[in-house]
């Protein structure tokens, strides 16, 4: 059994005000808060004020290639893209990469030391469309990537493993 | 590194085409923080007075706060700075929404904007790429189907859009500047941007906003936050629904209409309706206001819901806030269903929600007292509410009566003569105020009225009650836990204020006292105005998170530079007197300072010659209002001080 950290998002309660991305990207700036850009944060508010979407999704798994789900969800008589659905940093959209050098943003619910009590996004929330719950699973454990390593995975994916091991190689000789 | 601010302002020369980005200097943000001070400091410097709001030498400046992009709630604002039309004065006029935190994201505390565009133009920002882009494809556009048409062609969904509707284009002396669920309308400020052939201005940001001492501010954020939080659960008790609480008027959350329906005029500013609220009316509105309510919204990084998507079947979804359902409602003795309504085509057309339906309560006046005659009116329909559609949309378009109207009351009033004067009746400064009129003088809000240099009077009046609390209990559970005060002795004003007797309006709160008290309203809105904080969380509601014993605390964590409250005071005097003296140099005298003859059916001219004498003596000016020399001096101001002495404005004695 594991314990898993979870969000709940309310769609209903949600104000549009994006204080989770501004938080988000404050929290994850180094030194901590020293900086803030809601391009780089890990949550991100899809929002389209006329047709009332507002939609707050979190960063999940890199993928190195666009998938083939284009469809489309009705719900509450709104329509939605499956993509805004997506966690996924993905090459057919710009959002959960780094503005500056594109590489993958994942949210890691703000697994930090000492441990925060909830990831900052809910914290900022008082409007509570996003809540934080635990809860028991059975789990297998799997090896997390960090950001660096899934980062070197994107440039892997790019450029290919030699390419990469060449100039990190090259960088290392300049030091 | 430049902390809070970027260092830079964006210059459009619109005649020549020519964009530049600029660095400012740090020295002004110490000066004068930033937003309204910084754009003071610009229209002092670079337009002179005898400058025509709609000359190429004006300038149009749409300026970020100091705190706007940082983490700070509530610090969204975009404070737009010109010469008005109507007023003649420093228009400055503010809006919240989304745009200036973009546009700090983008790498610019300001778009300062000189010269005229040929042909109509829009601007796209996008961090260091900045194009100026045709527009004629979006003449005579909506402002709100501006923006949606702009994101569109630019393929940019997250662009930030502030547009101008018909009636900046003609020039209407109400145009608005309109963003999202946020607009700047009063004193003409569309008109201008129309002026000079600015449809919109679309902004991207993908930047850092850095910060000087992060833990400190982070700190004092979360702080604020939880004060909201624990504020909502405790309502301000023995005022007014929409005073208990923060924000700028919870107007689109709260139905109970109550206080404005019976309190504020309906028509022309004329007829208060003591009794027009009962049940049915309240089951009806309420059944209007949640039909077409869709969902309650705020501005950039705010918990508050000031705001609402209002979706009125069969006509297209808007945004809007705080007391502009009302405005046409009452103007044209009608309901709220069509105040919905038509403030979606005004919203499109661009106009501000508080000028627009007095002008046209007054045409419709002035039609009944047979000074516009039928043929002036040719083609109305002859209900309320289709007048009022028919008038907007002659209005904007500036089509014949419309022409005259665009102008707004005081102006169209001058071109219609016939004695159509007295009925532009509810001017400050040849601009519309609040349609209030009351009984008996209040010595404080008589000081706000006549001598505030935003000349609306809700971006001035503040955190002290309005009216003293009845009994004595409630007087002392009120101050109980009032920390935001800057000094003790306002508790003290507050206890012994009575409804009755010695101590009432209009002699109590004295003179002096009122001073005081105006001075600590004042001191608020200047510093969110200079830093792009929400007065709704700071200067406007009682009992605020933001106040001036945390406020030097932001400053100096967030810049760097060194703040106390002393030096935070100073700061607002400067950015005061500056503005005072701005609109000095421009002609505003003593005579200028008073509010409607009939806001108050109970005058008391010795003691309003004494608490205007006693304003100025204690903000450094003379009986005319004009900053002395020597304050001048005492604020790091000598080179106003040298350009008034020149123009024979200060004696040189």
């Amino acid at each position: 059994m594991k314990k898993v950290k979870t969000i709940k998002i309310d769609i209903e309660k949600c104000n549009g005000c994006r204080a989770c991305e501004v938080v988000c990207s404050a929290f994850h700036a180094k030194p901590k808060y020293s900086s803030n850009n809601p391009a780089r944060s890990r949550i991100r508010l899809i929002r389209e004020p006329l047709r009332d979407v507002y939609l707050p999704v979190y960063a999940g798994e890199y993928a190195k290639a666009e998938c083939a789900g284009r469809d489309k969800y009705v719900l509450d008589g709104k329509e939605y893209e499956e993509c805004d659905f997506c966690r996924a940093s993905c090459p057919s959209r710009d959002i959960f990469k780094e503005p500056d050098s594109g590489l993958p943003l994942k949210c890691d619910m703000c697994e930090d030391d000492p441990p925060q009590e909830k990831p900052l996004c809910v914290q900022w929330c008082i409007n509570d469309a996003l809540t934080y719950e635990e809860r028991e699973e059975e789990v297998e454990e799997e090896v997390k990537l960090d950001d660096m390593e899934v980062g070197l995975e994107s440039m892997i994916d790019k450029y290919g493993v030699q390419k990469v091991m060449d100039t990190v190689a090259r960088m290392a000789k300049k030091e | 590194m430049r902390y809070a601010e970027t260092g830079y302002n964006l210059e459009i020369d619109l005649s020549r085409g020519n964009v530049e980005r600029v660095e400012t200097d740090p020295k002004l943000t110490e000066l004068h923080l930033g937003g309204l001070g910084t754009n003071a400091k610009l229209l002092w410097d670079r337009v002179p007075p005898e400058t025509e709001p709609f000359s190429p030498d004006n300038l149009l400046i749409f300026s970020t706060g100091l705190l706007c992009g940082t983490p700070a709630p509530g610090a969204n604002r975009t404070i737009v700075t010109t010469y008005s039309p109507q007023t003649l004065l420093m228009g400055y006029s503010m809006m919240g929404g989304f745009w200036a935190p973009e546009l700090k994201y983008a790498g610019y505390d300001k778009v300062i904007f000189r010269g005229k565009s040929p042909e109509l133009i829009y601007v796209w920002i996008n961090n260091d790429k900045v194009e100026i882009r045709d527009a004629s494809h979006l003449r005579g556009k909506g402002a709100v189907e501006t923006a949606e048409i702009i994101r569109q062609e630019l393929k940019e969904p997250k662009a930030q859009v502030a547009a101008i509707g018909l009636a900046g284009e003609n020039r209407v002396y109400m145009a608005s500047v309109e963003q999202g669920r946020s607009s700047a309308s009063r004193l003409g400020i569309g008109a201008v941007m129309g002026d000079k052939g600015i449809k919109a201005i679309a902004v991207r940001g993908t930047k850092d906003i850095n910060l000087a001492r992060p833990d400190e501010f982070i700190k004092l954020c979360n702080e604020v936050l939880q004060y909201i939080k624990a504020r909502d659960q405790k309502p301000v008790p023995g005022v007014m629904p929409i005073l208990a609480g923060l924000g700028s008027p919870a107007e689109m959350k709260l139905v109970d209409e109550e206080w404005h329906t019976q309190n504020f005029m309906w028509g022309n500013a004329r007829e208060r309706k003591r009794d027009y609220w009962n049940k049915e009316i309240e089951e009806k509105w309420k059944q209007t206001q949640e039909t077409v309510r869709t969902r309650l919204i705020s501005c950039y990084n705010c918990p508050m819901k000031c705001g609402a998507l209002i979706s009125v079947p069969g006509i297209s979804t808007y945004m809007m806030k705080c007391f502009s359902k009302l405005t046409y409602t009452m103007a044209a003795f009608s309901d709220l269903d069509f105040g919905f309504k038509i403030a979606q085509r005004a919203t499109e057309y661009g106009v501000d929600g508080f000028s627009t339906p007095q002008v046209m309560a007054f045409a419709v006046e002035l039609k009944e007292a047979g000074i516009l005659t039928d043929q002036d009116f040719a083609g109305c329909p002859s209900d309320s509410e289709g007048r009022f559609y028919w008038l907007l949309d002659r209005i904007v378009r500036r089509e014949g009566i419309g022409d005259i109207l665009a102008n707004g009351t005081y102006w169209a009033a001058q071109q219609i003569g016939k004695g159509a004067e007295a009925y532009a009746h509810n001017n400050i400064k040849k601009h519309e105020q609040l349609p209030l009129k009351l009984g008996m003088l209040n010595p404080v809000y008589f000081l706000m009225y006549s001598t505030g240099e935003k000349i609306n009077i809700t971006q001035i009046e503040g955190q002290f009650p309005q009216a003293p609390f009845p009994t004595m209990e409630e007087r002392e559970d009120f101050v109980k836990d009032w920390v935001q005060v800057p000094d003790e002795k306002f508790k003290k004003y507050l206890l012994d204020w009575e409804m009755r007797g010695e101590r009432s309006n209009p002699y109590y709160p004295t003179v002096d006292m009122s001073v005081d008290i105006v001075d600590w309203q004042e001191t608020m809105h200047y510093i969110d105005d200079a830093l792009g904080v929400c007065a709704g969380l700071s200067a406007f509601p009682l009992k605020p998170p933001y106040h001036i014993h945390n406020y030097p605390t932001f400053i100096s964590s967030a810049t760097g530079i060194d703040m106390d409250e002393a030096g935070l005071k100073k700061v607002y005097k400067r950015n005061r007197t500056l503005l005072r003296a701005v609109n000095v140099r421009r002609g505003l005298r003593r005579t200028d300072e008073k509010p409607p003859e009939d806001h108050w059916k109970k005058r008391f001219p010795e003691l309003e010659a004494k608490l205007l004498d006693a304003y100025y003596k204690f903000k450094g000016w003379d009986h005319e209002g004009i900053p002395t020399k020597e304050s001048l001096q005492e604020l790091d101001l000598t080179y106003v001080a040298e350009d008034l002495e020149q123009r024979g404005i200060i004696k040189n004695e």
